[in-house]
């Protein structure tokens, strides 16, 4: 090797130097082609949160339309065929383009701050795959506007889904829409695994890792063993529809319920997906708010990785309908039951880390108190329908409908609100108005209520799912017009979010590094932080390193800044390992996800596209690889 | 707040290999998708076989030649893969490229050999469950061996350029042949359950 050329370490300059130099380096070139060139995980966790709550917006609005039809008996607001896309476009965005895509975000923006470093492992294939999700989308969404969406539910279901009962390309869009998202899903739980791994603070051993990292650890590990599952049914899918093979043609030995449970092996892991990384804004948020560290620390660790591992053995109690062996019911029937033990403990945790704290009832904390209720709700109702009996009497009824509302939005959306007032102040550097904030979570907590526990009357009372009216002598009138007053009211506590998360960012009042006193790194840095994050990567001495250094916050010294560069550290103990620059920003991320993205397209019309497009998609990978000569490439 | 340095870093290396880095653990990740795919769709295969009284359904046993000099191949291939992944790791760059070059070859020639595999088959994708299944764990097979050949050339060239006396090349480099490994690996059980499970009955 060459003697190595003179550098340049943070140790050479003050700290106003230092400070500008890195903000330099890190900086995101200006103009439109540095916007499209960015790979800093703050401005695409931006994007990809931006972009979660306009598909939010799109299937909000698809579920308003859906519950003003469904008001009152024989409505016409929309004919079967618009339902039945309404419902799909629903099912399919708000699973797909926004509850797993806005909890990635957030791990994309918020893991590197806590875990204190300076970039996502893998910046590119960051943007990448943000751009993979916005073009799966959009696709989704045009093909919606043309009158052209899927209609075949959230799930996609066979036979239903293949040629004889659905001509045209609806459910083709629908898997294409997957193979998409999951590339993007799978990318980002790929870069989230490594930065936990390799890119912690000196001194961020296990346990001292924040537990909403731990949960967005475990939630990246259940996607790269969930999401090839989704891929492969739909590509199986997707083969049937379009070169005639035979994988759900139960006349040529293919079998429907493949299918089943090739989806619900995804389908089922994906609930906790998007329910985990929520318990870690939780499990952050209270013990900010109650003013002590977390209570039992490593039981909720423990929880999250019960709770992943068993989620894997729960998938058939979707299919309990399907005629299986009754000892195979049996099975799922309590491994069903037996998930409920690790979120009990959590939900313990929780409880006692309030009542032996002295907590102070912020907006975030309120929409925390409306989780652990609208979800124990849910909870209770999961383990009703767990039992086969029950099951069988409400499976495909609008108790069900009310079910997994009350899992996925009580467990999952009022936790997203909750860390959406929590984090605010730290992406914009302002606070949001705690009164607008008050009136939200008592608008959002009445309003989902309204509009959902009367779905598990309507269910019992024979209610089912998917119907896009229903005849004036059946008993559901009531109850209909009342879910749709309050699925009205749930709109408009969003509509007074998004106007105050907008008032705030320009009126709202400044922030400072800390402004709810909380413990963990990414309010160590200022608000907004700056692109490189921290100007001295800091070294860590506890589980809550903001409350136990006060005054002075140790740091680390030595590296370079003449280039991008981030601190490896060990897998368990996070000794600094080694020095390693980080990515340039590139074009090449964008321009693969063009190839890709037109030759899935172009792929749903002739399968030769797979061919012609190798060529574009292998140029942009190679462009992408292929070093630039800048001191990154150049160690 | 007021800062205080208490650790010094400089002295820290800027490149190593194996899993002191990042890309080593993003190939392990890579690695654990595809071999959940890999896993997924052999689960697929054994799911399609139980409901069938005969497997193949109504064709004649796959033929035994393609697939197993396929996997001879790539069984040979692990030899110099390994001596690749010493050499790399003791930064011989004349020796990478010498290996480099032998592990693009020795990853076209299997490659030559699937073109016949596909026909040995015999049975087409769209003939009936047996013939898909069987075309799709190929077909993925496939395309998993045309992008690790794909990287490794392209790792070929760069290590022609001067851009080849890098150490993170020759850490790349390494990671190659550990993600060859699997390539090799990844195939075994599925050589198993296409060629010799239907002839188990």
């Amino acid at each position: 090797m060459s003697a190595a050329p003179k550098v340049l370490r943070d140790t050479d300059i003050g700290d106003l130097e230092l400070e500008d130099r890195l903000r330099a380096l890190w900086r995101t070139p200006r103009g439109l082609m540095g916007w499209l060139s960015s790979v800093d995980h703050k401005e695409i966790g931006v994007r990809y949160i931006v972009t979660a709550f306009c598909f939010l917006a799109l299937a909000g609005g698809s579920a308003v339309i859906m519950r003003l039809q469904l008001a009152t008996p024989d409505a016409h607001v929309v004919g079967p065929d618009k339902y039945d896309q309404l419902f799909t476009m629903h099912g399919s965005t708000m699973m797909f383009l926004f509850a797993v895509p806005i909890m990635q975000a957030f791990a994309i923006y918020l893991v590197p701050l806590m875990v204190g470093t300076r970039e996502i492992a893998f910046p590119r294939l960051n943007a990448f795959s943000y751009w993979m999700y916005l073009f799966g989308g959009v696709f989704l969404w045009f093909c919606f506007f043309s009158n052209n969406g899927p209609d075949v539910g959230w799930f996609s279901y066979t036979p239903l889904a293949l040629t004889q009962y659905n001509v045209g390309h609806r459910a083709d869009f629908w898997a294409q829409m997957i193979t998409y998202t999951e590339v993007a899903g799978l990318a980002v739980a790929v870069q989230t695994i490594v930065t936990i791994f390799k890119l912690r603070a000196p001194g961020m051993s296990l346990d001292r890792i924040p537990i909403f990292v731990w949960g967005s650890l475990v939630t990246a590990f259940m996607v790269v063993f969930a999401m090839p599952a989704v891929m492969v049914a739909s590509t199986m899918l997707i083969l049937d529809r379009l070169v005639n093979t035979h994988f759900y043609d139960v006349s040529l030995g293919g079998d429907n319920l493949l299918f089943q449970h090739l989806f619900w092996f995804f389908g089922h892991p994906e609930v906790y997906i998007i329910f985990l990384p929520a318990t870690g804004f939780v499990s952050a948020i209270i013990p900010t708010f109650a003013r002590r560290p977390i209570f039992g620390q490593t039981a909720v660790v423990l929880s999250l990785i019960a709770t992943a591992i068993m989620s894997f053995g729960l998938w058939v109690h979707h299919m309990f309908v399907t005629g299986l062996p009754r000892l195979g019911e049996s099975f799922f029937t309590a491994s069903s039951m037996a998930i409920a033990v690790p979120s009990g403990i959590q939900i313990f945790c929780w409880i006692a880390t309030l009542w032996t704290g002295r907590p102070r009832f912020a907006t975030p904390l309120l929409f925390v108190l409306g989780f652990i209720f609208n979800f124990v709700i849910g909870g209770l109702t999961g383990v009703m329908v767990a039992s086969v009996p029950i099951d069988t009497q409400v499976h495909d009824t609008y108790f069900v409908v009310a079910h997994f509302h009350y899992v996925l939005i009580g467990g999952a959306v009022f936790p997203l609100v909750a860390a959406i007032y929590y984090w605010f102040p730290k992406v914009t550097g302002r606070m949001m108005s705690e009164a607008l904030g008050r009136w939200n979570f008592w608008i959002a907590f009445i309003g989902f209520n309204v509009a959902f526990f009367p779905m598990h009357i309507l269910g019992l009372e024979g209610m089912p799912r998917r119907v896009y009216t229903y005849s004036a002598d059946m008993p559901w009138g009531g109850l209909n017009l009342l879910s749709t007053i309050g699925a009205t009211i749930f709109f408009i506590s969003f509509l007074l979010l998004a106007f105050n998360m907008a008032r705030s960012s320009v009126r709202g009042t400044v922030a400072g590094n800390n402004p709810w006193d909380g413990e963990s790194l990414e309010w160590a840095t200022s608000s907004p932080p700056p692109p490189q994050n921290f100007t001295r990567i800091p070294v860590v001495t506890s589980g809550s390193p903001l409350w136990e250094n006060r005054k002075t916050f140790p740091t680390v010294t030595g590296l370079r800044a003449d280039r991008k560069e981030v601190l490896v550290s060990t897998l368990t103990e996070a000794e600094p390992d080694l020095r390693e620059p980080s990515p340039d920003p590139s074009i090449w991320p964008l321009l693969a996800a063009i190839a890709i993205g037109i030759t899935f397209l172009w792929s749903v019309y002739t399968p030769w596209a797979v061919i012609y497009g190798a060529v574009p998609i292998t140029v942009t990978l190679v462009g992408w690889f292929w070093p630039k000569g800048t001191k990154e490439d150049e160690s | 707040m007021k800062t205080q340095v208490v650790l010094d870093v400089a002295p820290l290396p800027e490149s190593s290999f194996g899993s002191r880095t990042l890309t080593w653990w993003g190939t392990i990740a890579f690695m654990s998708l595809e071999g959940m795919g890999f896993a997924l769709a052999v689960g697929a295969y054994l799911y399609l076989r139980v409901l069938q009284p005969a497997w193949p359904m109504n064709e004649p046993l796959p033929g035994l030649l393609p697939g197993t000099i396929v996997t001879i191949i790539l069984l040979l291939s692990a030899i110099p893969n390994y001596f690749l992944e010493h050499w790399a790791r003791a930064y011989d760059l004349r020796k990478v490229r010498l290996g480099l070059v032998v592990m693009s070859l020795l990853g076209i020639a299997p490659l030559i050999a699937r073109v016949f595999e596909f026909p040995a088959l015999r049975v087409r994708w769209d003939t009936d469950a047996y013939g898909s299944i069987v075309w799709f764990l190929l077909a993925l097979h496939t395309t998993h061996l045309i992008t690790d050949v794909g990287d490794t050339i392209v790792l070929s060239v760069l290590m022609f350029t001067r851009h080849g006396k890098n150490p993170r090349r020759f850490s790349d480099t390494s990671d190659n042949a550990f993600y060859w490994d699997f390539v090799i690996l990844s195939w075994l059980p599925i050589y198993f359950v296409l060629y010799w499970l239907p002839r188990f009955g």
